[in-house]
């Protein structure tokens, strides 16, 4: 329910009368917008480290149906291989192959190398173990998936889709405009996304976190049976299972891209809002915020 | 007006900082959830069940796993696992190709019986091309031939206590331990539930569990036991193994198996 600018002033803390060269804070983070944004951070987190665990397993990636043994369909591997001055760590990616000793393929101690996709640091557990992996992959995919499924329904009902993410016309005729101030790192803070931000969030939540889920069900046999479409979509369980491992790519640079901006943006700032809700708006901004 | 709060060398510099901590910390400090006896990862764990009861309830009793075309076998079955047991039983058998082999029924049935390889293939039987997913992640396309498993308890008929069967196997893979599954009775009585003996149009070879392993489409690999002498119907599985149903459940892997 929209306040005048008045309660809003008067709802805020002390300190902000002590900078008056600062515009005022306002509740811009729902409640459940913070649970959730809380609950993907834990769940992607586990998620990743579990995920890079499974791919160990098999650390081959494919397109089509099946893994090719007799025939050739693999666009992502990692292997060791044996070099004149000892074991190389290689990864092919489609028809170029890299030596990455250390990372992919081989890596631990030089005196102990282990032989693996991923190394251990970026693995749950550390060690190979593909049945714990898969522990903690099911149940933080089941605590994501219910996470998003609690966002979608109150943004939905609270309108926070609507008012705050779907881009509109005027957000993307400003993109150019945008992308100029973002390249400038110069960011004006006020209640509502900017149109990268709209866009980048959008692309999280309608796109990416979609194809993560749909190509994960669709490497489950028993889905396929149920959903046989999905092998369809995907081109075959193992198209799927390249295009799940690309989705983490994405997220992770998501990740990457967003962390940069909340630090450039204002990291305390930034990290009250998504904590508390509550966001200092630049001094030119006009109060439009409510509260819950 | 905007406030910049970093230079884009401070930036940089913060973002390295952040990726080396997160390669360097590693994730060693979970590693006490590969404790199979650990309470958390019990916890974590039910969540397999949810999957299998979600499953269950979403996915028909009766709806078949993809079936694929003769132009879509591009390879051979690649073996996994055991591929050339050792027991002495086995050999036994593999020596006068399977002969004197006998698939026991046992357990909580009506009629308890056995069957000779000949019997089992001049049973109706069903053919059909299907994709193998190994746990590990690799899929592999082939044909199958074999009983299917429905006509069997059929046969045998199930008393009404029995909820599972167990799939006992002639191959030890570490060693010591015999390989053994089980399944419920909607995967049992699935129609593309078979005890297959034919692959590709060949009678099925011993890397791929000759003379007769199981079918269960709809599941992982682990869950087509090879090598197997005997289906015993029962209420439960705990008295075999490590009494989690199969030996890579007793290894850490969920039972159900559908993902």
């Amino acid at each position: 329910m929209p306040m005048t600018s008045n309660s809003i002033t008067m709802s805020v803390p002390p300190e902000t009368t002590m900078r008056p060269s600062s515009g005022s804070l306002i509740y811009r983070q729902s409640i459940w917008t913070r649970i959730t944004h809380w609950t993907w951070v834990v769940c992607l987190f586990f998620l990743l480290f579990s995920g890079l665990q499974i791919f160990n397993a098999h650390p081959t990636l494919y397109v089509g149906q099946e893994s090719g043994v007799a025939y050739d369909n693999a666009v992502f591997s990692t292997y060791a291989v044996a070099a004149p001055d000892g074991p190389q760590g290689r990864t092919r990616i489609f028809g170029w192959e890299f030596n990455t000793t250390g990372i992919l393929g081989i890596s631990g101690p030089v005196d102990r190398p282990q032989f693996r996709g991923f190394p251990s640091s970026v693995t749950i557990p550390s060690y190979q173990d593909l049945a714990t992996g898969r522990v903690v992959h099911f149940f933080f995919a089941w605590l994501f998936v219910t996470a998003l499924l609690v966002w979608l329904v109150a943004s939905l009902i609270t309108g926070h889709l609507r008012r705050d993410l779907l881009p509109t016309g005027k957000d993307l005729a400003d993109l150019p405009k945008d992308i100029a101030a973002h390249a400038r790192f110069r960011f004006h803070h006020d209640r509502s996304y900017n149109a990268l931000q709209k866009l980048a969030y959008c692309g999280v939540l309608f796109v990416l976190f979609p194809l993560i889920i749909l190509t994960g069900l669709t490497m489950s046999p028993a889905m396929n049976a149920a959903w046989p479409w999905l092998l369809d979509l995907f081109h075959g369980r193992q198209t799927a299972r390249t295009l799940h491992f690309l989705g983490m790519v994405l997220l992770v640079l998501f990740f990457v891209g967003h962390i940069l901006m909340v630090l450039a943006a204002g990291p305390i700032n930034e990290l009250r809002s998504i904590i508390t809700g509550w966001y200092r708006t630049s001094p030119a901004t006009a109060v439009e915020g409510h509260k819950p | 007006m905007s406030r910049t709060l970093l230079t884009r060398r401070r930036l940089l510099g913060f973002g390295a900082a952040g990726a080396s901590s997160i390669v360097l910390g590693g994730c060693d400090q979970f590693d006490f959830l590969g404790d199979t006896d650990n309470s958390v990862r019990a916890f974590l764990a039910r969540a397999n069940d949810l999957t299998y009861r979600a499953q269950r309830l979403l996915i028909r009793e009766g709806a078949l796993a993809p079936e694929y075309s003769e132009s879509e076998i591009r390879q051979g079955q690649r073996p996994n696992g055991s591929r050339d047991p050792n027991t002495p039983e086995y050999l036994a058998l593999k020596a006068k190709d399977f002969a004197d082999y006998r698939l026991a029924v046992t357990g909580l049935v009506e009629q308890p019986r056995s069957y000779s390889l000949s019997e089992l293939r001049n049973m109706p039987s069903r053919t059909q091309i299907t994709r193998h997913d190994c746990v590990e992640g690799w899929s592999c396309i082939a044909k199958w031939t074999g009983t299917p498993l429905s006509r069997i308890l059929d046969e045998v008929k199930l008393k009404p206590t029995a909820r599972f069967l167990a799939f006992h196997c002639f191959d030890r893979l570490d060693g010591n331990a015999l390989y053994y599954e089980s399944c419920d009775l909607i995967d049992a009585r699935h129609p593309q539930t078979l005890l297959a003996y034919g692959l590709n149009g060949q009678a099925l070879p011993v890397a791929n569990g000759a003379p007769i392993r199981v079918r269960i489409e709809r599941a992982l690999g682990y869950k087509q036991a090879k090598y197997v002498h005997t289906i015993e119907a029962v209420d439960s599985f705990s008295r075999f193994g490590q009494g989690k149903g199969g030996y890579w459940e007793d290894r850490g892997y969920d039972w159900y198996a559908g993902i």
